[in-house]
């Protein structure tokens, strides 16, 4: 029994691993950080988010600043796949963010059915065209670029 | 000898009588912790007890419920079309029916739904001391007024009038309509001083008190709250649309009571609440037990740039839910970004119905079930002696914290109650502005861009571009030219959306706009902008999605616009910041750019300011976006070339937009190759990465890696603190330091030219 956990990480019951949802490659204990069966890179905020003014003739360009804050980036050691993104301040230790009973997961799955896909769900309302003003408000979605 | 109080045997009458004085001789009936900090569901009343215990009619509760929210539409719709704010024109509004107790039981389904979770706590207020008080008393066709957060309410630009229900005589609930009014008499106009440095510096502070009695507003209280604000006008106008829409309300919710019978009402309120209750214990259950965190960094007080932290440990046992903020940023004392914990909680039910479970009713029994733990004296529990007039800061966080703990949570679950959601961009980006309209009156209030926020990415979809509020998610973000109608502000260019300025991913989180403003045809007019996120990403991707960038706020000083477009039309290629900024195409302008905290400032005639609406977090590997997708967006002019190539590793012809498909997946492993030889394994990283304390340089508030050590400052000095013995930090002026440090370089130019400097 499987259990999905995020769009990349799920968590093998019966050899209590966490693994990867792309390349099925393990990754480390499920009963400890996933964080430590994954590649972890301290990227420099300017290389994602541009500096898009003059650097030269302004302190602040869109980019975050590099000393207060830094983007942590964890990869599969197995197919390379960015599986999660953390924005700290420097030095900060990474978070535990996912720290689940295993044992009682156990027990939650025992009557259920392995969910293999995971369902997508549905929107959440918010204000649609109310205002009528003819756009699709840019929420993409592979369905759309095959219509045009 | 020592007979202490125990020793003498106190009478059940000698009590009473001791209690009934210390009651009648409170100095001051302050904020009452007894009911600010309880977020739960009151005990059943008796008659809501003898009600429930026979059982309710399923059917007709659900029809009942259906013509109360019937009801709360049209008294929504009334302040909606007749509310003279801004606020109320775009719906930031909201009208509630509440139980006899003061439990908030449903609101308008288009309203805010922060602003109802919080009027309980003044209905609850009135109950306990004004119902019985003999110079107070609650009567039929009383109206309560209230504004001050303290007493529960989002912040104090919002104003509540709240009236008791009579039914036959008796009692049977309370109903209530809120808008965000904006100006208050605070000491910068718009209501949302980020310069009050103690809450006197906050305007008005209206504890709940009756300024309704037989459905007629008393004028000497309403012309002493005129007497209070820079619009007088507003203050009597929404003063009496919100009393009529309240009336409205009651006129229909009596008429339901008319053909079904008190105990059908009372009966389907009380258990439309104990309904939720029971479904989000059900939900909580169907979660794996465990912890899930995120920590948030707020970069600014709106004075000056500090980090902030946020911390949320999410903790399920069972149908027990923990949401756990212990190592968040301590409260300051002289800025005006801390939230009393109230009203936290109420952007937290905001935040949860809006992206964890959309599909519930509106109603405070969503969060009733859920247990929160602060720390006292923190910047989300602060202490009522703080200002906490720009609590937006800490409360638009509320409003999206949810999203990443609650889908790490819930991502195995068979069934989901909503689609897999990013952070919606969470800053109020837009201007506050006060002064002097070309109508001559004297205004202040806010824009209505604060709307447009990007929406975060899905996991199966784009986030939509400036589409609502964090806080309310049916909000418009209005039309322009009524607002030109009513203020001096011009607005130079369409709102276009920030090219760039995206959270990418897989999916991309919804642009924001650009926000280009200047003044014409008034002789005072000034802006303010409260916004933090200039250093520090504010808004979080999710599952490997970017975050959202930096914004900052731009000026153009020194010119007026208007003269240049007069003389010269073709000089302005186009109003978008990037090229205004870049390419400085107006001379003698004083270009400059800034923290998005601006305390008010006055604006000449035609001078620029600039600030962005911005985007939702993405979701997931940039690696993994569709190539079509990403050339949609480049044909879209929201990206341009380089950002493309260099995010997205597409490779493509850059005239036709063709992808070269075997080319893109080619150059897309090789990075992943490249990931993998420049990543370091976990355990290595750490010991190389992982400081023991917050850099030295860096204003850091709030746990580091321990949540029972708080970092803060004393005297502009770093301190450590327990986190149960938590001080507000002081805060330095500004100017203060510029002096001093321009002071210094002026001593050091003095020693290195001598006095002819
Ligand atoms: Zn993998």
């Amino acid at each position: 029994m499987k259990v999905l956990i995020t769009e990349y990480l799920r968590i093998n019951l019966d050899s209590e691993l966490y693994e990867c949802r792309r390349c099925n490659g393990a990754l480390g204990s499920a009963r400890e950080t996933y964080k430590r069966g994954l590649l972890v890179y301290d990227r420099d905020p300017r290389e994602i988010h541009k500096p898009l003014l003059d650097p030269k003739l302004y302190e602040r360009t869109y980019s975050p600043h590099p000393d207060w804050c830094r983007i942590l980036e964890f990869y599969c050691p197995h197919c390379g796949t960015m599986m999660e993104v953390e924005y700290v301040p420097p030095g900060h230790p990474p978070l535990h963010d996912i720290e689940l009973d295993i044992d009682a997961l156990k027990e939650q799955w025992k009557d259920r059915e392995e969910v293999i896909e995971p369902p997508i769900g549905p929107v959440p309302p918010r204000r649609t065209h109310m205002h009528g003003h003819g756009h699709d408000h840019g929420a993409h979605s592979p369905a759309d670029t095959k219509k045009n | 000898m020592n007979t202490s109080i125990e020793d003498n045997e106190v009478t059940r009458e000698e009590a009473a009588v001791r209690d009934r004085f210390l009651a009648e001789n409170r100095l001051f009936l302050g904020p009452d912790p007894e009911i600010m900090r309880n977020h739960s569901l009151a005990p059943r009343t008796e008659d809501e007890e003898r009600i429930l215990s026979q059982g309710v009619d399923a059917h007709q509760v659900h029809q009942i419920r259906g013509l109360v929210n019937a009801a709360l539409t049209e008294s929504f719709q009334m302040v909606n079309q007749m509310g003279a704010a801004p606020g109320a024109k775009w719906g930031d509004l909201v009208t509630g029916v509440f139980t006899k107790s003061g439990d908030l039981a449903m609101i308008s389904p288009h309203g805010i739904i922060g602003f109802a979770i919080c009027c309980f706590y003044p209905i609850k207020f009135i109950t306990k001391y004004w119902m019985n008080d003999p110079t107070v008393g609650v009567k039929e066709g009383d109206g309560f007024i209230h504004n001050d957060a303290r007493y529960g309410g989002i912040h104090n630009t919002d104003q509540s009038m709240m009236m008791p229900l009579y039914y036959k005589g008796e009692l049977l609930f309370w109903l209530s309509s809120t808008i965000h009014e904006g100006e208050n008499g605070a000491c910068e106009p718009g209501g949302m001083p980020a310069a009050a440095e103690s809450k006197y510096d906050e305007g008005l502070k209206m504890s709940p008190f009756k300024v309704v009695e037989n459905y007629e507003i008393k004028r000497d209280l309403l012309t002493f709250l005129q007497n209070s604000v820079r619009d007088p006008k507003l203050q009597l106008e929404d003063m009496k649309v919100k009393l009529h829409a309240t009336i409205r309300l009651q006129e229909r919710m009596i008429a339901i009571l008319d053909q079904f019978g008190k105990d059908a009402v009372v009966g389907a309120l009380r258990s439309h609440l104990e309904d939720v209750e029971v479904e989000v214990r059900r939900r909580i259950r169907e979660l794996p037990d465990g912890t899930t965190r995120v920590n948030a960094f707020m970069d600014s007080t709106l004075r000056e740039n500090c980090i902030q932290k946020i911390q949320l440990a999410i903790t399920v046992k069972g149908d027990q839910m923990v949401c756990d903020f212990r190592g968040s940023s301590p409260q300051f004392m002289n800025r005006a970004v801390n939230t009393n914990i109230a009203s936290f909680k109420a952007a937290l039910g905001t935040g949860l119905l809006q992206n964890v479970w959309p599909d519930l009713p509106h109603t405070m029994a969503a969060l009733s079930p859920i247990e929160i733990v602060s720390d006292r004296n923190s910047i989300l529990d602060a202490d009522g002696d703080m200002p906490q007039a720009m609590s937006l800061m800490p409360l638009f966080k509320a409003c999206v914290i949810f999203t990443i703990p609650m889908n790490k949570l819930n991502y195995s679950l068979p069934k989901r109650y909503s689609a897999v959601i990013a952070q919606q961009y969470d800053q109020a980006a837009t201007f506050i502005y006060g002064g002097l309209t070309q109508h001559g009156d004297v205004t202040g209030n806010f824009c209505s861009d604060i709307n447009g926020c990007g929406q975060g990415a899905r996991s199966n979809a784009d986030g939509e571009h400036s589409i609502s509020p964090v806080f309310g998610f049916m909000a418009d973000a209005g039309e322009q030219e009524m607002c030109e109608e009513d203020t001096p502000i011009v607005r130079l260019g369409a709102q276009r959306l920030a090219r760039n300025r995206i959270g990418f991913g897989k999916y991309r989180g919804g642009l924001g706009y650009e926000q280009i403003a200047t003044v014409r045809d008034s002789n005072i007019w000034g802006f303010m902008t409260g916004c933090e996120g200039s250093l520090f990403s504010s808004t979080q991707g999710l599952f490997g999605g970017y975050s959202s960038p930096a914004y900052q706020l731009c000026k153009i000083k020194g010119i007026n616009i208007f003269e240049v477009l007069a003389n010269e039309p073709k000089r302005i290629k186009e109003f978008d910041i990037v090229y205004l900024m870049n390419e400085r195409p107006i001379p003698g302008g004083k270009y400059s750019t800034h923290d998005m905290g601006m305390t008010f400032e006055m604006c000449q005639e035609g001078e620029v300011y600039m600030i962005c609406q911005g985007t939702g977090g993405g979701y997931g590997d940039v690696l993994e976006r569709d190539p079509a997708l990403v050339m949609k967006d480049v044909a879209e002019d929201l990206m341009t070339h380089d950002v493309a190539k260099d995010i997205y590793k597409v490779v493509y012809d850059e005239r036709t937009l063709i992808v070269d498909d075997e080319a893109t997946v080619a150059l897309r492993n090789a990075y992943r190759q490249e990931r993998i030889r420049r990543g370091k394994s976990y355990d290595q990283f750490c010991a190389e990465w992982v400081t023991s304390e917050p850099p030295a340089t860096l204003p850091y508030y709030g746990s580091w890696d321990d949540p029972k050590t708080i970092y803060g400052t004393s005297g502009a000095q770093r301190i450590k603190m327990d986190a149960d013995k938590i001080q507000g930090s002081f805060m330095p002026n500004p100017k203060d330091l510029k002096i001093a440090e321009l002071e210094a370089q002026l001593e050091r130019y003095k020693e290195k030219f001598g006095e002819a400097v």
